[in-house]
């Protein structure tokens, strides 16, 4: 589903690389982190798998694509399939958690019987049907970063990509989370989960891809969390 | 992409920065009413060549015994000279030019001359051999008068030709220059509103970076994320550009036309009618430059 080949990455006023000889592959429904200190490369991985940077060398395949070749508007029509959450939610404070999770349909021109059905089911999901009227200053972080995994999920996504999402959150609301995310991942959708939460990674037990400065320093593949491959460079 | 919903996104640009919103409708609100009254004067001066040049005659003055050597070496126009000049007049070479010819005396100038003036006292002494015979000749189109005026000066008999529209170059040049003026002030109003188009884009940008962030994440196309900031920039040179149409309008409906009509003798006022004609080119011009802004603006501020 997802194949990273001897990519490399560059951004032009840094001196040393964000992202060198990577190679990952990651099967479809499974459930990663990416470990690694701030600067390691974490965020750079993402940003490469969003289609937000190009890679200098090497090749990455997502859903059959090489993100390398796609053009502008295939961009757009890549990312319909993934979902995205952030550590600081990014939510629109001027529209109740309905409208901050519809805006993601009625921004790609779903009809409105389809996004009233998916809304609510979105929301259902996260536990937050009660809280649909409600403006994202009224709810806890918790809440808030919920409401923003429904939004990410609303168009059922094949991948969800998750930057720091517990960052920000206490934690049994970081527990909260990442029992939701667990089971999204269960209904099957694949989880990049990027993390500097040494406990959440410990207890959840699924593959860790620990980088620092930007290279792969350790990968355990799938659930039994040993050290097995070593992607060191 | 939903038409309401584009509609919706464009409205909260308006309402995320209103005083900037503003400032683009009454910049263009003022360009275009200059961009309008060059036009309307240009339309003006049309009335008044129409009005006039229709009235101006080319005058074809035959020597006196008092003309001088250069012009007149032979002296006062004889019959036969003035019978030549017929003739010529009545040659297709230049009859096709004219819809009448007018022979005026020496004695007829005097009566028109004693008609129209006032000043008896002058009158006592000026005499009829005083004056020029002439020609008067009505053009079919006022604007061959150059070709008839070239064929017929230097011809003997003949002191002067005169194309009666020369009176009227003062005038035309007060109005030309007035359009000139006009048209430069539009221009610099124009730009202005361009710059404060692109300015205002940016900002709007900024101000909804994050709607902009998640539209892009979530697959929007980049259309559908640049659209609205474009018609934003549209809608605001839509309205000036109505405000100015009204303010033409609402003072041309003002004017007493009678009154100035006859006081001015500078042809037929400019109408609301005419506000109305212009109005379509008056609004390709301000979208087409709105649209150039917001276009420019959007691809260089909002990444998509």
């Amino acid at each position: 589903m997802i194949k990273l080949e001897g990519v490399h990455k560059r951004y032009r006023s840094a001196q040393e690389a964000a992202l060198s000889e990577i190679s990952i592959d990651i099967e479809k429904g499974e459930f990663v982190f990416l470990v690694g200190s701030s600067g390691s490369g974490k965020s750079s991985l993402l940003r490469l798998l969003l289609r937000e940077e190009r890679a200098d060398a090497g090749q990455v395949f997502v859903l059959g694509k090489n993100l390398s070749d796609i053009s502008g508007a295939e961009v757009a029509r890549y990312r319909r399939n993934l979902g995205v959450v952030f550590q600081d939610f990014r939510l629109l404070p001027d529209r109740d958690v309905y409208g901050n999770v519809a805006f993601a349909l009625e921004v790609l021109g779903k009809s409105r019987a389809f996004i009233e059905t998916a809304v609510p089911d979105a929301l259902r999901l996260v536990g937050l049907e009660e809280k649909a009227n409600s403006k994202p200053a009224s709810l806890s972080g918790g809440q808030q970063q919920r409401v923003a995994i429904a939004r990410a999920l609303v168009n059922r996504p094949e991948i969800l990509l998750a930057d720091e999402p517990t960052g920000n959150l206490d934690p049994d609301n970081s527990l909260e989370i990442m029992n939701l995310l667990e089971r999204v991942n269960l209904a099957g959708t694949t989880v990049i989960m990027a993390t500097h939460d040494q406990g959440i990674v410990d207890r959840m037990r699924r593959r860790v891809i620990q980088l620092d400065g930007g290279l792969i320093v350790r990968d355990s593949q799938r659930a039994g969390y040993n050290d097995q491959v070593g992607g060191e460079a | 992409m939903k038409p309401l919903f584009i509609a919706k996104e464009t409205w909260a640009g308006v309402r995320a920065n209103p005083g900037m919103f503003l400032s683009i409708v009454l910049v263009t609100f003022v360009s275009m009413s200059f961009v309008a009254a060059t036009a309307l004067l240009q339309l003006q001066l049309a009335n008044f060549k129409d009005f006039w040049f229709e009235r101006s005659q080319v005058v074809v003055y035959l020597c006196n015994d008092l003309s001088g050597e250069l012009s007149c070496p032979t002296g006062g126009a004889t019959d036969a000279q003035v019978q030549e000049l017929r003739s010529q007049l009545a040659s297709p070479a230049i009859a096709d030019y004219l819809s009448s010819v007018r022979f005026e005396s020496q004695e007829q100038a005097f009566a028109r001359l004693k008609e129209t003036k006032t000043a008896t006292d002058e009158l006592q002494y000026i005499t009829p051999e005083q004056l020029n015979a002439s020609f008067w000749l009505q053009l079919r189109d006022p604007e061959n008068a150059a070709i008839v005026v070239e064929s017929l000066e230097g011809q003997p008999g003949v002191a002067e030709v005169q194309d009666q529209r020369g009176f009227f170059d003062p005038i035309i040049s007060i109005l030309n220059n007035a359009t000139l003026l006009s048209g430069s002030i539009a221009s610099v109003m124009l730009l202005s509103a361009a710059l404060l188009t692109t300015t205002t884009i940016r900002l709007s940008a900024f101000t909804r970076r994050r709607e902009i962030s998640i539209k892009r994440l979530v697959g929007a196309s980049s259309f559908s994320i640049q659209l609205p900031f474009i018609l934003e920039g549209l809608l605001a040179a839509l309205l000036g550009t109505g405000l100015s149409v009204a303010l033409a309008y609402a003072t041309l409906d003002r004017v007493d036309r009678g009154a100035l009509s006859s006081e001015l003798s500078i042809g037929e006022l400019v109408t609301v009618a005419d506000v109305i004609s212009v109005t379509p080119q008056l609004l390709q011009i301000s979208l087409s430059i709105a649209l150039v802004a917001s276009v420019v603006s959007t691809v260089r501020h909002i990444r998509t």
